[in-house]
């Protein structure tokens, strides 16, 4: 009965524009947030006439474990991190996605084709942005900063570095910098060699670090001139620079690439009306519009050359994508099932060396 | 009547007949009804919405189907072999239960829980399980070949333990523990001990804010009580104003005030007083920490000791002062006594507070900022652990009714003397 | 409290120096309010005193954060200002929508952890009553367990009940959290409270009502004012419990504040804060006023 009923709904989805329904996207608000809204949520609303309620949380991650537990599932769309995603599809807490039945790019290249690799790699999710973790700079005060080795170099580059207070991200960037290649990282962490020498890597500069929590803290660091150079989220600090006119600069080598995903929780109220917005959210031309209001990567490679300029009408937004070929040259994309299964272990370890 | 064998003359009895003792105790016990009569709302209240919601949530640090639930063969071959090493018939159990999860998607479930245990093996679980579904027997041989991790002793006791329908892992894992190849518990790895690491320092840093909140809310709050009310509302304005004022507001302010390019040090540049490199680390270390923390929790002694200051009279000062006592003997003797309920309730207030804020800390508390609260925090918001964040929320609420009770003993929350 | 005539010269100094201590305990009070006024109106979205102003250029400073909390979430922000644009920032801007939820719920979760508080403080103070420590600890534990158990706990129990989601659910809540305050601040305040008094009151022919109203209610005013208080400002500036339990109609203005804290910490935040704090002033001032005059008024003098 339950199937008959999805079917005949996808079957006549042209009828939802006349029906008043609605979608219930959670996302992480700010900036991003903003962007999701002009970019997907304003179309959609516009191409198919269901309303669209943007909430914010924190980590959307959190409450929708808990709804789905309860069973009282207010959010119809979710948009989290990529482990998060995978750890909540394994506790079977999100509708599995059909990645076959995402709209194809223009020239006909099928869904599964065009996401860029990684980007699907989960069945209950369809990823939207590529974002990075990235070292950055004022480039009025710093200069010559090539390589990620430079981070962890005090004698080259004196002064404060800012650092997010968690294992990810850290133990790779340090990994990296100690001259382990790109491609090699994760296999070297598997080992409690690798997970030493990272941690030895740190080390170096622990005594001058000014840890970060939130986001939004990296570029008022920087603003402030606390430290010199920072780890941060590549959106925020081209925000600042070209949004704000700060002297920021990114310096990509050794960049850690990360996706935010869709996800549906188990029972969301609007399935189907859930699952229309992450087919017209994540199609190519929705994913190139939404780099003109922040610099995250769309998940697509079809959707690369259509990215334009920034809001501002000037800024070209291509070379400022983490997946710009120039930016790519030393990058690292997240493991996620590496995290997924270390991260207990690696953050309490890492607690554990703050602590010492 | 049960004395009615005693002489009637030696008796005590009220005006109406009753022997005395008994209607003492009528009306004691009437009292007692009355006094709990007026409790019993809130009670309810509380149990209601409080206390049966927290329960359940903390039931979950000995819940243990996580793993149980889809893994039912391997479960019962547990039961059946309590000491067993794992033969032929086991590894067949545990094939069938692969293929069981995998098909009911809980595989990734049970993956996780052993994963707590085993770090690393969540992926063994899931990618097993793709492939479960074409082994054939013998399945020992079988599962080996699609990864030898399968033969880990540690893996087998993690799944034996995981198997119960309640457990105490989540506990063992908040104290440090973890389970060796044995199925014993042991400490675990001295550099992934933290949890009372942590502990510690978050009582002992409570310990510190709640002294100086004290310290500086004493002669605020003294000050208040005997000023003329005009000029003292005036002043309660300057306590009430930060009060108001959001978490985050206060917290982002002191950063602006402390850090290494801040106001304070600025000003303390520009009149000399440090030099240019040798500016005052007060942000992102204990000491940022500590003063934004000691701030956000002053109202909450300031307030207390003020309504109880303002019902002492004055005369029992001037009254002691009359009598030949010192302006200190005065104070130590007669007004602190008076105090003490005002210091154990603001004690008690900022003591909690400090126990469980972890934004501020987080924020500005640099390497030193990690406190309980924020484990508890990651692990119901970031790694999705929430067994594990119950048990730590179980033992911190359990550790400061401790010491509630160990402070109600030694002190008495009641009657409390210093001096 | 001013200088007796028969101070030696040590307390002569003592009392200079306590008000010098006091002062800048004040100070240290203060200055983070002091902070955020200026920085309220940057013109950059970062919490610095850029150069411009502190040369005190024009140019440094801005009312763009001030324009930023009304227009935020409005239908028609760039409207012309007339009745309709603010009929619209009545209905529709978030911050004012996050205001109008943040007082309502504050205001019945503040009467609800009040009033059963209140009484229950009364019980608890008797010294016949039985298991007091134990219902204490009971009745403070909402203190005690981390905000996001808290939170995560009374969504499960509010879905089975139909509660989440609702402002009925969000007051229940908040009311939990602001009673510990309550209890402690008026249990204090009842020690010392003399209790010979209510027996006279008894003597005189009161009644317990007449007799805690006319004669207990107003000598324990000040702690259960301060309980209030502190329940009041916890539901304030509670974001968990709502981010569970609210729906996205019940935005708060901290819910506010924290939405997109991975990306940016807005100074609106700081706009927020300096029209509360001009807003408290405000309204203490009235308060002040007003009681000031009804004491000329009764014919007392100042005080």
């Amino acid at each position: 009965m339950k199937k008959t009923l999805i079917l005949s709904t996808a079957l006549t989805a042209v009828s939802f524009a006349a029906s008043a329904q609605e979608v219930v996207v959670m996302s992480w608000g700010g900036a991003y947030g903003v962007s999701q809204v002009e970019a997907y949520n304003k179309p959609f609303t516009e191409a198919t006439g269901i309303k669209t309620t943007m909430v914010d949380a924190d980590n959307p991650a959190t409450p929708i474990k808990a709804q789905v537990e309860a069973g009282n599932v207010s959010i119809d769309v979710a948009d989290v991190e990529l482990s998060d995603a995978v750890s909540l599809c394994d506790e079977g807490k999100l509708e599995v996605i059909d990645h076959a039945s995402l709209p194809a790019a223009p020239d006909g290249t099928p869904a599964v084709d065009d996401f860029v690799e990684g980007a699907l790699a989960s069945e209950c999710a369809v990823a939207n942005i590529v974002w990075s973790t990235i070292v950055a700079y004022d480039g009025s005060k710093t200069s010559g900063v090539t390589s990620i080795a430079d981070f962890f170099d005090l004698s080259k580059i004196p002064g404060k570095r800012g650092l997010r207070k968690a294992a990810k991200a850290n133990l790779e960037m340090a990994l990296m910098a100690d001259g382990v290649p790109a491609s090699e990282v994760y296999d070297l962490l598997e080992t409690d060699e690798g997970v030493e020498r990272a941690f030895a890597k740190l080390d170096t500069i622990k005594n001058d670090v000014v840890w970060w929590e939130a986001g939004a803290q990296p570029p008022q660091l920087l603003a402030d001139g606390e430290v010199v150079m920072t780890t941060g989220y590549n959106g925020r600090i081209f925000n600042a620079a070209v949004g704000e006119g700060k002297p920021f600069e990114i310096l990509w080598d050794g960049q850690i690439m990360d996706f935010d995903l869709f996800v549906i929780p188990k029972g969301a109220p609007n399935k189907d009306a859930a699952l229309e917005y992450i087919k017209f959210a994540t199609d190519t031309q929705r994913l190139a519009d939404q780099a003109k209001y922040i610099s995250y990567g769309p998940a697509r490679k079809s959707s690369a050359p259509l990215v334009g300029l920034y809001q501002d009408g000037k800024t070209e937004m291509g070379p400022q994508m983490p997946t710009s070929p120039d930016n790519l040259k030393n990058a690292l994309v997240n493991n996620f099932e590496f995290w997924a299964d270390r991260n207990t272990e690696l953050s309490e370890r890492f607690n554990a060396w703050l602590l010492n | 009547m049960a004395n009615a064998d005693m002489p009637a003359d030696t008796m005590l009895r009220t005006a109406d007949g009753q022997p005395l003792k008994s209607a003492l105790a009528k009306a004691s016990r009437k009292a007692r009804i009355r006094a709990f009569l007026l409790v019993v709302p809130l009670l309810i209240f509380v149990l209601l919405t409080f206390v049966i919601p927290i329960g359940q949530m903390l039931s979950r640090s000995v819940n243990n189907d996580q793993f149980s639930e889809s893994m039912i063969n391997i479960g019962v071959w547990f039961d059946e072999n309590p000491n067993a090493e794992p033969d032929e018939a086991a590894y067949a159990a545990l094939a069938a239960d692969l293929v069981y999860s995998a098909a009911n998607r809980m595989i990734g479930n049970a993956g996780t829980r052993i994963n707590y245990e085993v770090p690393g093996t969540r992926s063994l679980f899931t990618s097993s399980g793709r492939k479960a579904k074409n082994l054939k027997a013998p399945f020992k041989e079988a599962l080996l070949e699609l990864d030898e991790d399968w033969a880990r002793p540690d893996l087998w006791a993690a799944m034996r333990s995981a198997s119960g329908t309640t457990t105490f892992n989540f506990y063992q894992a908040a104290v440090d523990r973890k389970i060796n190849a044995d199925g014993q518990f042991e400490r675990a790895d001295e550099n992934s001990r933290i949890y009372m690491t942590l502990f510690g320092r978050t009582f002992a840093l409570s310990v510190v804010i709640t002294g100086l909140c004290l310290l500086l809310g004493f002669p605020i709050a003294h000050l208040l009580a005997t000023l003329p009310l005009r000029k003292a509302s005036l002043l309660m304005i300057l306590v009430l104003l930060p009060f108001w004022t959001s978490l985050l507001v206060r917290t982002t302010s002191w950063m602006v005030l402390l850090q290494g390019q801040g106001v304070i040090n600025n000003v303390l540049v520009s009149l000399g007083i440090v030099t240019e490199d040798g500016r005052l680390e007060m942000m992102y270390n204990q000491t940022g920490t500590i003063i934004a923390m000691t701030h956000i929790l002053l109202p909450f002694m300031i307030l207390p000791l003020y309504s109880v200051m303002k019902t002492i009279p004055p005369s029992y000062a001037r009254a002691a002062r009359s009598l030949g006592a010192t302006s200190w003997t005065t104070f130590r003797r007669i007004y602190l006594p008076q105090t003490v309920s005002g210091i154990g309730a603001g004690g008690i207030l900022c003591f909690i507070l400090a126990v469980g804020y972890y934004i501020t800390p987080a924020l500005v508390g640099g390497a030193d900022g990690t406190l309980i609260s924020n484990q508890i925090a990651f692990h119901m918001q970031n790694s999705l652990n929430w067994s594990l964040a119950a048990a730590l929320a179980t033992m911190l609420l359990a550790s400061v009714l401790i010491l509630y009770w160990a402070y109600d003993r030694l002190v008495g929350i009641d009657n409390m003397k210093l001096g | 409290m001013a200088l007796p005539v028969y101070a030696d010269p040590l307390e002569r100094v003592w009392y200079y120096s306590y008000r010098v201590i006091c002062a800048l305990i004040f100070i240290f009070l203060i200055s983070p309010i002091l902070i955020i006024m200026p920085l309220s109106f940057n013109a950059e979205p970062y919490f610095t005193f850029t150069p411009e102003m502190l040369r005190f250029d024009p140019a440094g400073y801005s009312t763009r954060w001030y324009d930023n909390l009304m227009t935020f979430g409005m239908t028609a922000p760039d409207a012309v200002r007339d009745g309709s644009w603010w009929a619209d920032f009545w209905q529709n801007a978030r911050w004012m929508q996050a205001a109008k939820n943040s007082i309502i719920v504050g205001f019945f979760s503040t009467i609800v952890a009040t009033v059963l508080g209140t009484i229950a403080a009364l019980g608890l103070s008797r010294p016949e009553m039985p298991y007091r420590k134990l219902i204490m600890a009971v009745l403070i534990s909402p203190m005690i367990v981390p905000i996001i158990i808290t939170a995560t706990g009374l969504f499960f129990f509010y879905s089975d009940v139909g509660l989440s989601g609702t402002y009925f659910g969000l007051v229940m809540a908040h009311a939990t959290l602001g009673i510990p305050f309550v209890i402690i601040t008026v249990t204090a305040t009842l020690m010392g409270f003399d209790r010979s008094l209510l027996r006279a009151s008894a003597n005189l022919g009161a009644g317990p009502a007449t007799t805690f109203f006319k004669v207990q209610l107003p000598l324990i005013t000040p702690g259960v004012v301060s309980g209030a208080l502190f329940a009041f400002v916890t539901s304030f500036d509670e974001v968990v419990v709502v981010l569970f339990i609210g729906s996205h109609e019940q935005q708060t203005i901290p819910r506010q504040m924290w939405n997109g804290i991975r990306e940016q910490i807005s100074p609106s935040i700081l706009a927020v804060a300096t029209i509360l704090v001009i807003f408290s002033i405000c309204l203490l001032t009235v308060v002040e006023l007003l009681r000031r005059r009804s004491e000329r008024l009764r014919g007392l003098s100042p005080s």
